[in-house]
């Protein structure tokens, strides 16, 4: 385990971690002394937990959280100033036929289109959030990725999705992803002192294995990242219950050695309201529920919303309805 | 607001229970000549119905039944023809799947979750597993000629696994049964018996007798049985291994359990605590093969107590009929009795317990998920068999001192270890006294591999191609 923080409490600073980041030998003998991640036991836990049965109240709870928790994302090279403005318009009001519809987190777009989406979504409440850094491989040189960072918060992203250097962190180069983060971190601040948030990318599909899981989020939160993301959903696979719950695992452990919380945001795939629900018993019983908040747990998706607006439907009318009646942005 | 999850109750009107039921004797059910007694729902007290007890001469009948049609039918059929029963048998089990598990949480009072994803699909398996052997005896190993009539007495934690376990292997051998459930879960038993009615099993292939302890006590002392196979309490198989002495019965025990479950400083620790969760909760513990005692590294002994402390608390009580409940009632009056008063010597000898703070149901037989620190191998809760939630937790500083105090139990049924080095994982498996050790999981249970105990948890093995030897007669017996 991490070394025990003497004074830490809820309140109190961050935990310093200088002594185990100034080096890719400190970082490394942290990294890998962290518990090992058994898969079989793992996967067979999250499994367990996908076996609960979420009903009625409960259910309808879980649907307008899961709604209220979406990064609605649209990520294409086809995108349009258009589509976006659409887009934007349905996070803020995803069910037009019904008032008492939650609205969604945010948007998620390409820096380009972060000016477009902020004008649509002004001051509703729904957050900009940019990915960044050379989207979604992260092959660029580290000024370009920092310039790319810059562009988007002056455009008005309130969040940032960066990527690490999967390539960096695979070759044990942990210090370039470390420093990679705060240097991205530095770059979301804006001129009047707030900053935005950081949410950092892991690409766990490409990691593989629930050791490195479980070793990058503890990188990423030394690192300062406000919430650890599993994928860019350009990598399959994208991501999976036990992944998430790895991560849960991570920031349930950082927040009780350092006090500190971090967010977490499984992004790709999850497309059925019963895997967004899944993902929901997870958070409250790994991590706790504390999670259960917009501010640290958020899904990236698209078709996942329409398939949470149809259940939610059908808990208060007692009917399904088609697809025709939700709108498709 | 708050996650609250809604009742989810799994619904019961799947089964049909009857007020009363009789002896199921040569494919048929008769009345029992001794005094019926009842069962309970021990979640809620609730009398379910009321069953018949085979007194010495219904014993008799239904060995006679099983003699006739080992004589005549069974133990002369080629094995391929009884592999088809054995197949019929399992797709059945399978095809009333949510019958079998909903009566099972019932009588037993075990969570529905565990009925439907373990006890059910692994007896299924079973079947299919020994329907496979059943027209390859020959290659086994233990010679391929049945033994006759087997004596079969099972416990109230697994009722249908346990008959299965025992069921599967017998029938595929060629011989025929004789078996009694446990008085407190009579329940899935007799629905096996409707379906061997309905998988046309010839009659008195398989025959269920009813009752108590006179019951099984007249069952396996009867002179025309060939083999006794029981599994319960260390102190009534010791009574059956005294009453069959001297007799040519052959005889598989599966008793009592102190496992140790062994966490060493590099272990996977959020899996260990699954592992130990699963080891000791699962089925209230009650399990022959629990993981009752946590040995766990003095390097990381807090670490991992936090961690089970607050996993412990997630778990949820109550209702066996909710999908969403972890544990359920404790199976018997009796049981919470013998549970309660051995927590209560865990206290008088100074060591510290902890349970989840939880309102228990005021009907029915509860008791909270428990662990007990500061325990030594001097307490007794370190060295009996308490049959329920509780851990005893202990620490040990070196692999040399967790086998020495793993193996220091009359005990030797089932072992864990959780490391992430597997060249410890093969020298502790090969020191520690159990029949099954398992490495980086608990309580996994596969038709395949054998089951069974060293020293006071009993002899012989079941499961895998091992579980027929007690079934047959090997060439050298055959012989004489």
């Amino acid at each position: 385990m991490p070394p025990t923080p003497a004074a830490a409490t809820s309140q109190g600073p961050a935990w310093d971690f200088s002594d185990v980041t100034h080096s890719d030998a400190s970082l490394r003998r942290f990294l890998h002394g962290l518990p090992g991640v058994d898969q079989v036991g793992a996967d067979a836990r999250a499994a367990s937990l996908g076996t609960r049965s979420i009903k009625t109240t409960a259910k309808a709870y879980a649907l307008d959280l899961a709604i209220r928790m979406v990064d609605l994302t649209t990520l294409e090279g086809q995108d349009t100033h258009g589509k976006v403005r659409a887009l934007a318009a349905k996070a803020m009001r995803p069910d037009p036929a019904d008032p008492t519809c939650p609205a969604t987190a945010a948007v998620c777009v390409y820096p380009d289109m972060v000016a477009t989406a902020k004008d649509v979504l002004g001051d509703s409440g729904v957050n900009v959030a940019a990915v960044a850094t050379a989207f979604p491989s992260g092959r660029a040189a580290l000024d370009i990725k920092l310039a790319d960072t810059r562009d988007a918060v002056e455009a008005g992203a309130d969040e940032i999705d960066m990527v690490i250097d999967r390539g960096a962190f695979l070759s044990g180069r942990y210090l370039q992803v470390f420093e990679e983060i705060v240097a991205v971190k530095e770059a979301c601040a804006r001129p009047d002192g707030q900053s935005a948030h950081l949410k950092v990318i892991f690409e766990t599909g490409e990691l593989q294995t629930y050791d490195n899981v479980r070793r990058v989020s503890w990188l990423g939160m030394m690192a300062g990242a406000h919430f650890i993301k599993t994928s860019t959903g350009k990598v399959q696979p994208a991501a999976t219950l036990p992944v998430t719950m790895v991560m849960l695992q991570a920031v349930r452990d950082f927040r009780e050695a350092t006090g500190q919380m971090v967010g977490v945001k499984p992004a790709g795939g999850i497309r059925t309201s019963k895997d967004a629900i899944k993902y929901l018993v997870v958070v409250n019983e790994v991590a706790g529920p504390d999670w259960l908040d917009p501010d640290w747990f958020r899904f990236g998706a698209s078709t996942l919303l329409n398939e949470l607006l149809m259940q939610r439907t059908k808990m208060t009318t007692g009917r399904y309805s088609g697809p025709d009646y939700f709108t498709l942005d | 607001m708050t996650f609250e999850y809604a009742p989810a109750p799994e619904s019961r009107s799947i089964v049909d229970i009857k007020a009363s039921y009789g002896l199921f004797i040569n494919g048929e059910f008769v009345d029992g000549r001794g005094t019926s007694f009842k069962t309970i729902s021990p979640s809620t007290e609730e009398v379910l119905s009321e069953i018949a007890e085979a007194d010495e001469a219904d014993v008799d009948l239904a060995v006679k039944a099983a003699r006739r049609a080992h004589a005549r039918v069974w133990g002369r059929m080629p094995g391929r023809e009884r592999a088809k029963y054995l197949y019929r048998i399992a797709r059945i089990i399978q095809e009333r799947g949510r019958e079998l598990a909903v009566l099972e949480s019932i009588d037993n009072g075990k969570p529905i979750k565990e009925s439907r994803d373990v006890d059910v699909p692994v007896a299924a398996a079973h079947f299919f597993y020994y329907a496979g052997w059943a027209d390859k005896l020959e290659y086994a190993g233990y010679g391929d000629r049945s033994l006759g009539v087997a004596a079969q007495v099972i416990p109230w934690n697994f009722p249908l696994l346990m008959l299965a376990w025992k069921i599967a292997p017998a029938l595929a051998a060629g011989n025929t049964v004789v078996l009694k459930p446990a008085e407190t879960t009579p329940l899935t038993a007799l629905l096996f018996a409707e379906i061997c009615q309905q998988a046309d099993l010839p009659p008195g292939v398989v025959n269920i007798i009813t009752g108590a302890g006179a019951t099984g006590q007249a069952l396996v002392s009867h002179t025309d049985v060939d083999k006794v196979a029981f599994t319960g309490s260390t102190e009534v198989g010791k009574a059956i291994a005294r009453a069959v002495a001297g007799t040519d019965k052959k005889v598989t025990l599966e008793l009592g359990g102190k496992a140790a479950n062994i966490v060493f400083d590099d272990a996977p620790i959020d899996q260990a605590v699954e592992g130990i969760v699963d080891g000791i909760f699962f089925n209230q513990g009650h399990v022959c093969c629990a993981g009752s005692r946590l040995l766990v590294q003095e390097s990381v002994a807090d670490d991992v107590l936090e961690r089970l402390k607050r996993r412990m608390s997630t778990l949820r009580m109550g209702d066996p009929l909710d999908k969403n409940t972890d544990i359920g009632a404790i199976n018997s009056g009796e049981q919470l009795k013998r549970i309660r008063e051995l927590s209560e010597v865990g206290d008088a000898e100074g060591a510290e317990r902890w349970e989840v703070a939880c309102d228990l149901p005021t009907k029915g037989f509860w008791f909270p998920p428990t662990l007990f620190t500061g325990v030594t191998q001097a307490h007794r809760i370190a060295r009996e068999e308490v049959f329920g939630p509780v851990l005893s937790v202990l620490t040990f500083r070196t692999p040399a001192e967790a086998v020495e105090k793993a193996n220091n139990t009359p005990y030797g049924l089932s072992a864990g270890v959780w490391t992430d080095k597997g060249s410890l994982i093969l020298k502790m498996a090969s020191q520690l006294r159990a029949g099954v050790v398992w490495a980086n999981t608990f309580n996994k249970f596969d038709p395949t591999s054998p089951f069974g105990g060293y020293k006071e948890s009993g002899y012989g093995r079941e499961g895998g191609r091992h579980g027929l030897e007690g079934y047959l007669r090997t060439p050298h017996e055959s012989a004489r």
